[in-house]
């Protein structure tokens, strides 16, 4: 595995920054992230590690702008999400391509309607979507199973049209929450090699697991938090 | 394709849910008929206003003297009278602005022309039983009670007058009438209104249930709002249009059957709804409908789908 190219830091900024972010939930005891900086470089693979309720999946939710953050800034492709007007919000995300544990898939569309959805409803013209749709259903390896409804393909193959789905639109940016969650062990490598191409596009993913196995063998850079605070931040990492 | 994509969507979430649509559909067509009826109404009755104010007037009837006790009333009493009434027609402040004397003859053939279905009541009524009496315009008709007070010395044996009669007045009552009619239909549509609005709320409400997969996913790969919520908003105006097309419908069959079919034989006293009113209806209703509907809708939204 190629390691991402970290003399790109000098010249360009980050293209996501947590810089002393602060989530304190409404009615909530302990802050989920508690003055957390962390900064994610173009073409980046990162880790976020940790058991539950620690803080990852705040994260997330805090890069797709679904939550503000209670103190600090939230930095993505140069812009403050935290104080974005909600009219830009959903141009900003599509930017950001997501893949998460239970898939999402609407279940009465083919796979290749899925993927043609996320085109559809963000104004790309079906032309555009037959061109497109087909070639990015090849590249996660579905070739041929396009007309497949989602109860008619596997949990793996369920998973691949997610991902098609998140990157049909070629986002700076890739989010898998768990993505491997519901997925066996050889079925989560087979997801991972796929998100570790997409990685290869250019474009940086950020991974939220709990899955050391994974961890351990990709060898990226891996982001430890607990209890809301980052405990270890390291490249090449492995799992604890 | 996006407004195919849209279309689409209206159109299947309008049969997905087709019981409640078409109970949105006939409520809404309901309030919006009574709404149409009662504007009508209230066109209608400014425009008998119009019509009738023209010919009425305050009317001085002589005595005929039918019966032994009553008398008739002499020339002494009526030069009296018409003095008055010519004294009243100058000055700085005129009461009256013209009067006519209508003789036995010309309250004959009145009759005669007022009673033209059965003709039989004119010949057999003698000329000599109708009253004489003046007709009276008034500068303002708003100054009748001053007219009245003035004029009530004469409403006696040796003035020679056996009543004084406002025929506006007479005319008020069945405006009132009216107009209680036309309150009545504008408070239904109003109550039934409000139950359309509510089928809005809960139509919107299960669409947006039935679609919450289809929302998130387009909320996540960052659709824009409006493309979000036009579907729903659009089902719910296209149920509105539909009703103020039924409503349209509903007033022109009206005007049909009704109005000019069982009450043409009251043509006369009601007069006649003229179609261009009618049809002035069809976009007054359709832009209330698809108004209101889309309004409730898009609020509705706010609270069934979180941005």
């Amino acid at each position: 595995m190629v390691l991402a190219p970290l003399t790109w830091r000098v010249d360009f900024p980050p293209v996501i920054a947590l810089e002393h972010v602060t989530k304190t939930y409404p009615k909530a005891q302990r802050p989920s992230l508690s003055d957390v900086s962390v900064s994610i470089d173009k073409g980046e693979f990162v880790f976020f590690i940790g058991p539950s309720g620690s803080g990852k999946s705040t994260i997330i939710k805090l890069l797709l702008r679904e939550i503000q953050p209670t103190k600090g800034k939230v930095v993505v492709n140069g812009r403050d999400v935290g104080s974005m007007r909600s009219w830009r919000i959903p141009h900003f995300r599509r930017s950001i391509g997501c893949v998460f544990q239970d898939f999402r898939l609407l279940p009465n569309r083919t796979a290749y309607e899925n993927v043609a959805f996320a085109l559809e409803v963000i104004g790309k013209t079906q032309a555009v979507a037959r061109r497109v749709v087909p070639e990015v259903l090849e590249l996660v390896g579905l070739g041929g199973k396009e007309h497949r409804y989602p109860q008619e393909l596997s949990g793996g193959e369920q998973q691949r049209v997610a991902v098609a789905r998140a990157f049909v639109n070629r986002p700076l940016i890739l989010l898998a929450d768990e993505p491997t969650g519901n997925l066996d062990p050889d079925t989560s490598i087979e997801i991972m090699r796929l998100l570790d191409r997409i990685n290869r596009t250019g474009t940086t993913v950020v991974m939220v697991t709990h899955d050391s196995n994974i961890v351990n063998q990709m060898r990226r850079r891996v982001v430890e938090i607990e209890a809301g605070k980052i405990v270890r931040d390291q490249p090449r990492g492995v799992y604890g | 394709m996006r407004f195919k994509y849209v279309l689409n969507e209206v159109v299947v979430g309008l049969w997905r849910n087709v019981t409640m649509t078409i109970a949105m559909i006939i409520t809404m067509a309901v309030s919006l008929t009574l709404l149409g009826a009662s504007l009508l109404l209230y066109k209608q009755v400014e425009r008998m206003q119009d019509v009738y104010s023209q010919d009425l007037s305050t009317i001085l009837f002589f005595r005929v003297g039918d019966t032994p006790e009553t008398k008739y009333a002499t020339e002494q009493q009526k030069q009296a009278i018409e003095a008055a009434l010519r004294a009243d027609q100058t000055g700085p402040n005129p009461l009256v602005e013209t009067f006519q004397f209508e003789t036995k003859e010309e309250a004959h053939q009145n009759l005669a022309v007022l009673f033209s279905s059965t003709p039989d009541l004119a010949r057999l009524t003698p000329t000599e039983d109708m009253p004489e009496s003046y007709r009276v315009r008034l500068t303002d008709p708003n100054r009748f009670d001053e007219f009245e007070a003035k004029y009530q010395r004469f409403v006696s044996d040796e003035g020679g007058l056996e009543f004084i009669l406002d025929q506006r007045r007479l005319l008020q009552k069945v405006f009132n009438v009216l107009g209680s009619l036309q309150n009545l239909g504008f408070i239904i549509a109003i109550v039934q209104g409000v139950a359309a609005l509510m089928l809005v709320i809960n139509t919107i409400q299960v669409a947006a249930y039935s679609k919450r997969r289809e929302v998130a996913v387009m909320k996540l790969v960052g659709a824009s709002n409006w493309f979000i919520q036009a579907p729903f908003v659009l089902e719910a105006v296209a149920a509105g249009l539909i009703g103020a097309i039924i409503a349209y419908l509903t007033l022109v069959l009206a005007k049909i059957y009704i109005f000019d079919g069982a009450l043409a034989s009251l043509s006369q006293v009601i007069t006649e709804i003229p179609w261009t009113n009618v049809h002035l209806m069809f976009p007054v209703l359709a832009f209330a409908g698809a108004l209101v509907s889309s309004i409730t809708g898009w609020i509705a939204l706010r609270f069934y789908i979180k941005v």
